[in-house]
């Protein structure tokens, strides 16, 4: 399906590299088009995992690394307004959650958008992707006039709770923007991304359909995760 | 950061006894764990700046190797250490990181407080 013409897309994600491989895409073709993108990422990816054997950085260097790993990620998508809001890896659902609520708020109060990307609350499997899945929630629910919620479900048993996606993105006209997003995280992807680039080398046509497709939800306002907040 | 050489770590612990020294301590199987292995139970933890005092540090057996700090009233230990490594701001950093590089457990210590 085409991609239509928004406003101004706001993207909120906890983890530099949380954009790169199912919306990455998405944001190029946003920025393409003409339409502002802003992309709030949360943390810096501070507890990530991948530090190499013999190690490439220490748990002290690696937010330095992967800040300007999601600037590089930035600049291969195109996108001039990235917010790092500070928080810590691992930390986010311990926050307060009215905070948490309030930094939604003031981003979207600021940026007025007429679509905002996240993940799907209960369906998005690390913590800190559902504490920033429920403040999205929270703070579009509180709104009169909601924007479009496109959400990311990756959990085990997402086909069986929502189905199959209901927003497919064709962003193959973009791959190269997509690849350059998904390359710039190199530090915690380059295991992915050789399996992912054997794959394609062989014409494996699943990797080539996850690469050039990417699928959303539309948050269910009619199944909201909990009644009030 | 370096393979742990036992006796040259042992020189850098003894060097941050009897000091009040900032305590980074974790433990993780990832937070993808139970994702990819469902029935995994994923344990660990996380302290960070917190101030401890150790009278006697010690770095036993082989690769990885078990760290243990004894304090007044109790103890800080981590095994799995594998590398390590004094920084640019003094502070000593140690890592216990799988076949796969993944970082499973980190002990650190500094005189002054880790980042956020």
């Amino acid at each position: 399906m085409t991609i239509p013409q928004e406003r101004h897309v706001l993207v909120v994600f906890p983890h530099p590299d949380d954009e790169a491989f199912g919306v990455s895409g998405t944001i190029s073709t946003h920025i393409k088009q003409g339409t502002p993108v802003t992309y709030a990422c949360l943390t810096l990816g501070e507890m990530g995992r991948n530090l190499g054997n013999p190690p490439f950085a220490t748990r002290e260097s690696l937010p330095e690394i992967r800040k300007k790993e999601l600037q590089a990620s930035a600049d291969a998508m195109g996108l001039t307004d990235l917010r790092m809001m500070g928080l810590r890896d691992k930390t986010v659902e311990f926050e307060d959650d009215e905070k948490m609520v309030g930094m939604m708020t003031d981003l979207i109060n600021e940026l007025n958008p007429s679509l905002i990307i996240t993940f799907y609350p209960n369906l998005s499997v690390h913590p800190d992707h559902e504490a920033t899945a429920r403040a999205v929630v929270r703070a579009v629910r509180r709104m009169e006039d909601r924007p479009k919620l496109y959400c990311v479900a990756f959990a085990n048993n997402t086909l069986e709770v929502l189905g199959a996606p209901d927003v497919l993105h064709d962003v193959s006209a973009v791959r190269d923007q997509k690849m350059g997003a998904m390359k710039a995280h190199i530090s915690q992807t380059v295991w992915m991304l050789e399996e992912m680039e054997n794959k394609l080398a062989q014409g494996d046509q699943e990797t080539e359909n996850w690469l050039t497709k990417e699928r959303f939800y539309n948050y269910r306002w009619d199944q909201d995760f909990e009644e009030k907040f | 950061m370096e393979l742990v050489e036992a006796k040259k770590l042992q020189v850098h612990l003894d060097a941050f006894a009897n000091k009040d020294v900032y305590l980074h301590l974790e433990t993780t199987n990832g937070s993808y764990a139970t994702h990819f292995n469902e029935g995994f139970f994923n344990a660990g933890a996380f302290i960070r700046n917190v101030v401890i005092n150790y009278e006697l540090g010690k770095v036993v057996g082989e690769s990885p190797h078990r760290v243990g700090l004894k304090l007044p009233h109790g103890w800080v230990y981590a095994q799995g250490i594998t590398h390590y490594e004094l920084d640019e701001h003094g502070r000593l950093l140690l890592a216990g990181h799988d076949g796969s590089g993944k970082l499973a457990v980190a002990l650190e210590i500094s005189e002054t407080p880790f980042s956020y």
